[in-house]
């Protein structure tokens, strides 16, 4: 393990500072992932900015009727925050089907977003890696690759972004807050994660060395209504192979409005967009569900050893939204 | 629950039977008690291993001379430099040692994850910065890592046990079978990453060696690290006071070779413990097996033939046979039966014994077969098996030392509410959920090796037990403080039970459920024969009266008998035909497993047993890279076992038991627990879903793609 030195930031134009862009350096939230990337050597930093004393750890509501969540909110502290379970059900959900109840007291917003993929080549540094080493090539599409892309992946990277929260936030249009040295800047979390193509080690459209401030999620009535399931090898402690995060608002049989999003599927979390289009408008019924399921799907490109996700994420996409519409009808009535 | 209860002669009522928290408890839970990696050392330098990155091949150069130049780097050991060491012995377990051991004796790398050098630096991180930095080249060769049941390259291995038994005409007697199952079962490789790592520290100290570490048996690594240097089994010491799991892995390892070979090279003392992502190289692990299993009977269930075929892997450098077709000798007889154990050498790691080696995959094998023959005869899967009871053991012909199969299946069908279960399968719901239950037989070799032991009457009235015995963290040590307390007729808080010193005297391992025993057995001779001289009346000298025993002899004159641990596992399953999720509800094993010692720590190695059992019915399995020849996801991130929210309700209890020919009744719970406990949950998920799974894990994906209700049976592999 490389020797590192170690800033504490005390505020936030002083983190941006302190990091100075040095590609050497790296923010420390939780470090619940970065901390593991430095003992296996995947990371190796020169310096760490520790950000968790920053004074970003509130929820607050923001203009437009939404909610600012403070990059440093932990996992644990935004899964229990009374407005956050009220308002947003799923993201609550999403949060506490990941990880474990010690990491989610360390972990934060900020960190979970940009967490890295959890791919067993890219976690080993004695395998070849796009991602970690650009141009070393990718073992896994053929190879190991169970839990890998099935959408928008392409033939330099085929990982998946392990992030539970994240499927959550996007469904419901969050977008992220961040800050450089030249001033303050935000991204839809839509557009944070870059394409894969063939820079798959480039991952965010973050400016380099900006340091992510807080998460907005806009009003979303829908998202009231919302639901997240997450599907794994064993019951807890396991990143998914697949998630929907799902909200629907159903009147006299027909979907008003719908928010679906998808995790373990691809480099980033996915908005069902095209899904979403065939639902709005259409009867809330499975057949509808799985029409709408199976439209998105159709960009799926399976490996050899993972086509089973497809299966799996029509089965999950139908069955979350007959649930909420199940719930809808008894709330009708 | 029922234990045998004792009364000693003096009318002190026997502590054998009764609950005890383990003696070493609070030490563990307030971190008093220090394990091998934390114990300090003046002067003591750290190592740390560097394992090969290609999976056959040389290594063509060490380029030592850089990493000499970092800071704290104190030495390089590699091939070009290690002191020599003598592979040429058949150590304790019977066996020449694994060439793993017989660290960087040459340039030949046999598999992936092969140590070719050792770093050793002032601190810890220093040296692991440097181990990662050292940069060795090597001439890389193909390799052959492809496991599978229809290799043309296999052969029949003997293990502990013969390859391969027969009797009858199978053909034939198949042939007038009015039902057959034929089919074929697979278990992935499986490691046992216990929660310490293998963690060694080597000394020099007045003249002898002395090796503070984590292991299952101070003789034996004494004797093998006796053998490897060329010393006196005298000259070294092998100290390992609290183990944190053992489950078969921790014998002798690179760790241990390679912190005395620094230690003799600079004269200091050397530790080097293993990651948790070097253990899945250098731990030893189960090999992954295909077995054939065919069974033909009469309508009426009862077997006319069984064969039992399985396929295991081996390194290129050493032996080993994971037997799992040995079950079937001890469980089911039948007109014609043949057992084979195979295997075939591929350019992997050597395996080593995990947890009820052979019993464990082997079970999965055969009482699935037993649950299809079920079926197909529309027999109750339990009646089945008592139709099937033989009086004497199927191959050896020998009686049983109390065989109460049935007896634990007819107090768990009981306990389980088995007579209400309706055998169709895929017709119980409770939500997205389809529900159902399975049930499998267990057994387990019980047996004793040789142990001597010392017993001390100490002037102040307190009594001090010295035996090489190890405690993995099973509670032994306890179980001992309440042999010796019976044996002395004295309450247990005034015994004083030392273990883990190989200064202590030869003494057999923890391993193969017989550690207890042969401890037990060793201890009680010596405290017998202490008490009776203590009834002579004599004063005790300051230094005490010591009595040793040494139970070579009667160990070796213990008849020959089918000695077995039995049991019975049950197991209800939920199965989300949807997303492919299985979850466990509840599970309960009825066990005869001799005289259990304590009721507390003897539930916990079953229960523990058990859980295993769940994760290997669901959860574990070690990827391999097929370019590389390395594991994809090694550590405990990637490599599932069950997590808290994995394991329901899970109730382990037993009947009367005792060997009638060990002196304290004792047989064994350490392995057993696993045992039948996949096939369980396996049957379970064919009674809630009405798809065979004849490959472990049962994953999601493969639930999904095999549908369910279906009656149809899942696919390989990859399916």
């Amino acid at each position: 393990m490389r020797e590192f030195g170690y800033q504490r930031a005390v505020d936030v134009s002083g983190a941006v500072a302190l990091l100075d862009a040095d590609p050497d350096a790296r923010f420390l939230g939780g470090g619940t992932n970065l901390v593991d990337l430095m003992k296996t050597g995947v990371e190796r930093p020169a310096r760490l900015v520790d950000v968790t004393a920053l004074p970003l750890d509130r929820i607050e509501p923001a203009d437009g009727g939404g909610l600012r969540i403070g990059a440093t909110v932990t996992n644990s502290d935004l899964a229990a925050h009374p407005e956050i379970r009220r308002r947003y059900p799923a993201l609550t959900q999403a949060v506490l089907a990941g990880a474990s109840g010690q990491l989610r007291n360390m972990a934060t917003v900020g960190g979970n977003l940009l967490q890295r993929t959890r791919c067993g080549y890219f976690t080993d540094v004695t395998q070849p890696c796009n991602k970690r080493t650009p141009g070393s090539g990718c073992p896994a599409v053929g190879g190991e690759h169970h839990n890998h892309a099935i959408l928008g992946a392409s033939g330099h990277c085929v990982a998946v972004h392990p992030s539970d929260m994240g499927v959550a936030l996007t469904a419901f249009d969050a977008v992220v807050s961040y800050e450089t040295a030249d001033g303050p800047g935000e991204l839809p979390l839509a557009d944070l994660y870059l394409p894969v193509g063939d820079t798959p080690h480039r991952e965010t459209a973050l400016p380099p060395g900006a340091l992510i401030t807080g998460v907005t999620l806009p009003p979303v009535p829908v998202a009231a209504h919302s639901r997240y399931r997450k599907v794994r090898e064993r019951a807890s402690y396991a990143f998914a192979i697949g998630s929907v995060a799902a909200a629907l608002d159903v009147q006299d049989g027909v979907v008003r409005d719908v928010r679906l999003a998808c995790g373990a599927v691809a480099s980033r979390p996915w908005r069902a967009r095209t899904a979403e289009r065939v639902l709005t408008s259409a009867p809330a019924d499975a057949a509808a569900f799985a029409a709408a399921a199976d439209a998105e799907l159709a960009a799926a490109r399976p490996l050899p050893r993972n086509g089973y996700k497809v299966t799996l994420m029509r089965n999950l996409m139908v069955a979350v939204l007959s649930e909420l519409a199940g719930v809808a009808k008894e709330a009708a009535r | 629950m029922t234990t045998t209860t004792k009364t000693t002669s003096m009318e002190r009522k026997s502590v054998v039977g009764t609950a005890h928290t383990r003696v070493e408890g609070r030490d563990k839970v307030t971190g008093a008690a220090r394990y091998a990696g934390d114990v300090p050392f003046a002067e003591l330098a750290h190592g740390w291993l560097v394992l090969s990155t290609v999976a056959k091949g040389r290594v063509r150069s060490v380029e030592t001379a850089p990493v000499l130049r970092m800071a704290g780097v104190l030495t390089v050991l590699h091939h070009g430099n290690a002191p020599r060491v003598e592979r040429n012995f058949t150590g304790m377990m019977g066996v020449p040692p694994d060439p793993t051991t017989a660290l960087f004796q040459d340039d030949r790398v046999p598999h992936r994850g092969w140590p070719v050098a050792l770093v050793v630096a002032e601190t810890p991180e220093q040296a692991r910065e440097a181990a990662e930095a050292l940069v060795v080249t090597y001439e890389e060769e193909p390799h052959d890592i492809a496991f599978s049941g229809d290799r043309p390259d296999t052969y029949p291995l003997d293990g502990h046990m013969p390859a391969v038994t027969e009797k009858g005409d199978l053909e034939a007697q198949l042939a007038a079978s009015a039902v057959v199952v034929d089919a074929e079962y697979t278990t992935p490789e499986e490691h046992h990453n216990m929660m310490e790592p293998h963690a060694a520290t080597a000394r020099w100290e007045g003249g002898r060696l002395e090796v503070v570490d984590s292991n299952q048996g101070a003789t034996w690594v004494q004797s093998d690290l006796a053998n490897l240097f060329s010393l006196d089994a005298g000259s070294v010491r092998i100290r390992s006071e609290h183990v944190g799991g053992g489950f078969g892995s921790k014998g002798v390892r690179a760790h241990q070779v390679a912190a005395v070979m620094a230690a003799t090279v600079l004269q200091r003392p050397v530790r080097v413990v293993m990651t948790r992502r070097q253990m899945f190289s250098l731990a030893g692990y189960r090999s992954p097996t295909t077995q054939r299993v065919r069974l033909g009977a009469d309508a009426d269930g009862r077997l006319r033939a069984l064969e039992h075929d399985s396929l295991s892997l081996t390194s290129t450098v050493h032996e080993f046979v994971e037997p799992s077709a040995g079950v079937a000798r001890a469980m089911y007889g039948a007109d014609a039966h043949r057992t084979a154990n195979r295997v075939v050498r591929l350019d992997m790691p050597t395996p080593t014994w995990m947890r009820a080696p052979g019993e464990a995959p082997g079970s999965f094998a055969l009482e699935s077969a037993l649950d299809e023959l079920a079926e197909k005869c529309g027999i109750d899967p339990i009646e089945l098996r008592a139709r099937n009871e033989p009086e004497l053991g199927p191959v050896s012909g020998l009686p049983f030392a109390g065989r109460h199969l049935m007896a634990c299946f007819r107090e768990g069908a009981r306990r389980f509410g088995w007579a209400d279960r309706d055998p169709r399968p895929g017709v119980r719901r409770d939500g997205r959920w389809l529900l159902g239950t399975g049930t499998a037989a267990a057994s387990f070799p019980a047996g004793a090796g040789p142990s001597t032991a010392g017993v001390t009457a100490e002037a102040d009235g307190t009594f001090t037990v010295r035996i090489a015995a190890s405690d993995l963290g099973t509670g032994a040590r306890t179980a001992l403080v309440l042999v010796a307390a019976d044996a002395l007729g004295v309450a247990p808080d005034r015994i004083r039970m030392h273990i883990g010193d190989s200064d202590f005297g030869p003494a057999m391992i923890a391993g193969g459920s017989m550690g207890t025993r042969s401890w037990a057995w060793a201890i009680t001779i010596a405290a017998r024969e202490l008490r009776e001289r203590l009834a002579l009346g004599a004063d005790i000298p300051p230094e005490g009266i010591t009595v040793r025993s040494d139970t070579t002899e009667a160990v070796g004159a213990l008849a020959q008998k089918e000695r077995h641990s039995f049991g019975a596992q049950f197991a209800e399953v939920a199965v989300d035909p949807a997303t492919g999720e299985v979850r466990v509800r509840r599970m309960l094993g009825i066990f005869a497993a001799g005289r259990i010692v304590n009721p507390l720590t003897a539930r916990n190695q079953l229960v523990g047993g058990m859980i295993w059992g769940i994760s290997m019915a669901l959860h574990e399995e070690a990827v391999r890279d097929h370019a590389s020849g390395g594991l994809v996801g090694a550590d405990l991130a990637g490599y599932h076992v069950a997590a808290n929210a994995d394991v329901p309700l899970v109730e382990a209890d037993w009947i009367d038991d005792p060997d009638p020919d060990d002196p304290v009744g004792i047989k064994g719970v350490g392995e057993v627990g696993i045992v039948g406990a996949a096939a369980a949950i396996a049957n379970a998920v064919r009674h809630a879903t009405g798809v065979r799974h004849r490959n472990l894990p049962i994953r999601p994906d493969r639930v999904l793609l095999a549908g369910a209700g279906s009656g149809s049976d899942a696919g390989g592999r990859d399916a």
